[in-house]
């Protein structure tokens, strides 16, 4: 927040709503819109340049994903939790393996759950990236979007040597991996971590003290900490109002507690504030992924990829050509028969907006009774008529954009 | 990976302050895998979770999901996860209803964030909400005729025309 | 600084950068003579301007092909256009809900003559992996679609290949193909006016 010692809004002292001469004005910043980053329509009630009331619909995108998982496989439903927050696929993708292996019961060795937060801080930068960049675009500097996203780039070149596909990866199984990283990857890992401090600290210089952007940013779109707890804020969003609360330290999982990592925290909750708590914990991913890359040095076993669970992990193929079990393991994983016992279980993983969490209801069969997704970017969206009320309508285009809501997790 | 921590104490704490305030045949509870579940008639649903925000610190709503149970006596149902984030404390408070009568109190005076959430389990299942704000649909159409997360909705788009049953073995 | 004019010496030569491959015709001093459909495809096929119509992740594939990487500006499309009233391509991009069925109507009626759509992915094209209640099983159950892009999402380069197959039909297309009775028919088929 800017402590600002001169006001800059005297001319709201002297509007006057509705006064006759002027008339209110309904504007549909509808579904389909350059600067609405995905399908959702708010109705605004202007006033001039300000905005008084927000109508907003959603739905636009709906696509069954809670009722289609009900007749999916386990399996089948991680192709399904790619597509809700498309930005940073991994995270869902393991953080769905991890509800499952928390209702199986199993347990993994160290280098895979290392593997996977290599991974999953990699597609948080991959978030932030477009999240800051796109902010940056919408308040004018198209410069960064066209820079930076060549690091998203070079992480697609690290998803593909993994798992084959760019963007909605259906990346790892259920107990750990498909294939073991190749050396490729772990040399475009590396690359990747050498170069991106340098890009981040030029992104920086461009925005982060630019007279410009501050004036544009500080004191837009602001929310107080107890209205985004109230509002079921987490994430990043949460965090630039100032709360310190991260799924990963509260609840670790995935070995995140061996990990040492600040959380960086704003203070009005402004649009400014969730750029640089975007910035800052891009730079915390990285000091993650290095940490993860010294430990998994020290682990002498460099060939382990995945827990030790036949029953959804595919057996090698010379075993599979050989082995009964092997071949009875090898179609009840790929025709989807395998089963998980009864019971219900939530868990939660910090995506790249927020907690993320799993509630599964089985009963026993091959596909759950119940999923039911919570999903970040719905929940905190719902707060957006308060944050912009009073506000102007560029602002409130800026404020959209900042708060990162990715209509596929919104609709789901 | 089953190294969850279950906050043994918290959980305990939650059942004594629960039986003294509604007495032990005011609610069930039951562990499952690491969080306490509470299930609570729907007469008492909102003061329940109402002493649990205020003197348990349960703050956080983290969501809000509709279930059905075909060929239970009370086959839907609400599912409240409750979060106290000071402590890190999880819980989860469940009521049911039946069919005919698919009403609950809304707790959006509790948590404001609850807003959108009962409007989805509105949307998907029917359960409506009393003296919530703007009790509409919110991810389907507003005159869609049905509740589609039920178990009798079917999934599929009944107009599709190019899938043979024959070769899917329906 | 000496290893620097090596470097640049040694680096391979570039041919000089040729201008557009001239359609069939006569040239003389001063003057070229062509059919008009010719020269009107030419100029139609290098400067379409698309509508990213993104609604999914598909919608992020298409952010890729837009920046540096695979860049889409060399293919004439540098300005997109989000107004239906100033665009030739409507590139429909990710899950079609049954919700947004009318407002892409709505688009595609808005865009003028002559217009073409590009259906990428196959959420767009066939429903998708979404075989849902709420989802559109295609888009071509509302609008005519030119080209179809399958993927799930599409690579980048297999999405250009779409576009090279769209500037294909802008270039041969007939002058009169918008006035036949043949696209009315078309029209009138999926009920646009």
């Amino acid at each position: 927040m800017s402590e600002t010692t001169e006001r800059t809004d005297h001319w709201k002292d002297d509007h006057v709503v509705g006064d006759g001469l002027n008339e209110l004005t309904t504007l549909n910043l509808g579904p389909t819109h350059p600067a609405t980053h995905g399908i959702f329509q708010n109705i605004l009630t202007l006033d001039g340049e300000i905005i008084l009331d927000t109508e907003q619909t959603i739905g636009y995108i709906h696509r069954a994903f809670e009722k289609i998982c009900e007749r999916r496989p386990f399996y089948q439903i991680t192709t399904l939790t790619d597509r809700m927050n498309y930005c940073s696929a991994p995270i869902n993708n393991m953080g769905w393996h991890m509800a499952v292996e928390k209702l199986l019961g199993i347990d993994l060795p160290k280098r895979v759950e290392y593997m996977r937060v290599i991974i999953m801080e990699l597609s948080r930068i991959t978030d932030h990236i477009i999240c800051n960049t796109i902010i940056s675009q919408d308040a004018g500097a198209t410069t960064p979007f066209l820079y930076y996203y060549q690091f998203r780039e070079r992480v697609y070149e690290v998803y593909e040597e993994i798992c084959g596909a760019r963007l909605t990866t259906n990346m790892g199984r259920i107990g750990g991996f498909e294939r073991n990283f190749s050396d490729l990857a772990w040399e475009r890992i590396r690359a990747i971590i050498k170069d991106l401090p340098a890009a981040l600290v030029e992104f920086d210089n461009l925005l982060v003290r630019n007279r410009v952007f501050m004036d544009r940013s500080i004191n837009c779109g602001p929310i107080s900490a107890e209205r985004a707890l109230a509002y079921g804020f987490t994430g990043p969003n949460l965090r630039a109002a100032g709360v310190d609360y991260d799924v990963r330290v509260a609840d670790p999982y995935s070995s995140y507690e061996d990990f040492d990592f600040d959380i960086p925290i704003g203070r009005s909750g402004d649009v400014y504030d969730r750029f640089t708590v975007r910035q800052a914990e891009m730079r915390q991913s990285l000091s993650i992924i290095r940490q993860a890359l010294d430990k998994l040095d020290k682990i002498s076993d460099k060939t382990t990829f995945h827990g030790d669970v036949p029953d959804w992990v595919l057996p090698p193929k010379q075993e599979v050509y050989n082995d009964m079990e092997a071949l009875i393991y090898h179609f009840k994983i790929v025709m989807g028969e395998t089963e998980v016992p009864v019971g219900e279980i939530y868990h939660c993983v910090e995506g790249g907006n927020g907690e993320l969490g799993f509630y599964i209801v089985s009963d026993g069969g091959r596909t759950p009774f119940r999923v039911h997704f919570r999903r970040p970017c719905f929940i905190y969206y719902q707060s957006f008529p308060e944050i912009i009320k009073g506000g102007m309508l560029s602002d409130a285009i800026l404020t959209m954009s900042s708060m990162n809501v990715i209509a596929g997790e919104l609709d789901a | 990976m089953p190294a969850f921590t279950i906050k043994t104490e918290r959980d305990q704490l939650t059942i004594d302050k629960l039986t003294e305030r509604f007495g032990a045949d005011g609610f069930t509870h039951e562990r499952l895998y690491d969080t306490m579940c509470f299930v609570v008639p729907k007469e008492h649903i909102h003061d329940v979770l109402r002493f649990l925000r205020d003197e348990l610190d349960f703050t956080f709503l983290t969501s809000l999901c509709g279930m059905h149970f075909p060929g239970l006596p009370l086959e839907l149902g609400a599912v409240y996860f409750l979060h106290n984030m000071r402590l890190g404390h999880r819980i989860r408070v469940k009521t049911h209803v039946s069919l005919k009568e698919a009403k609950l109190p809304t707790v959006t005076d509790l948590w404001p964030t609850a807003n959108w959430m009962e409007r989805e389990t509105w949307d998907f299942f029917g359960i409506d909400f009393v003296g919530h704000p703007n009790m509409k649909r919110i991810l389907n159409m507003e005159d869609f005729p049905a509740f589609p997360m039920r178990k009798d909705y079917p999934l599929e788009d009944p107009t599709r025309e190019d899938k043979n049953d024959t070769f899917f073995g329906r | 600084m000496s290893d620097k004019k090596d470097q640049l010496e040694s680096a391979p030569q570039r041919e000089k950068p040729t201008i557009v491959e001239p359609p069939p015709g006569t040239m003389g001093t001063g003057f070229f003579t062509t059919s008009v459909d010719q020269a009107i495809g030419l100029a139609r096929k290098n400067s379409l301007w698309p509508l990213p119509f993104a609604t999914s992740c598909c919608g992020i594939e298409f952010m890729s092909l837009m920046s540096s990487h695979y860049d889409l500006a060399r293919f004439g499309m540098e300005r997109l256009s989000f107004s239906p009233r100033q665009s030739d391509l409507l590139m429909v991009m990710g899950t079609i809900a049954k919700k947004m069925g009318p407002v892409l109507r709505e688009v595609y009626t808005q865009m003028a003559e002559p217009k073409w759509v590009l259906s990428m992915g196959a959420c767009a094209s066939s429903g998708g992996i979404f075989d849902s209640y709420s989802v559109l099983q295609g888009i071509d159950r509302i609008i005519p679609v030119d080209v179809y892009v399958p993927g799930c999402p599409p690579r980048p380069e297999q999405v250009i290949d779409g576009i090279m197959k769209i500037q294909e039909l802008a270039q041969n297309e007939s002058l009169r193909r918008r006035y036949s009775k043949e696209y009315d028919d078309l029209l009138t088929k999926y009920k646009i006016d």
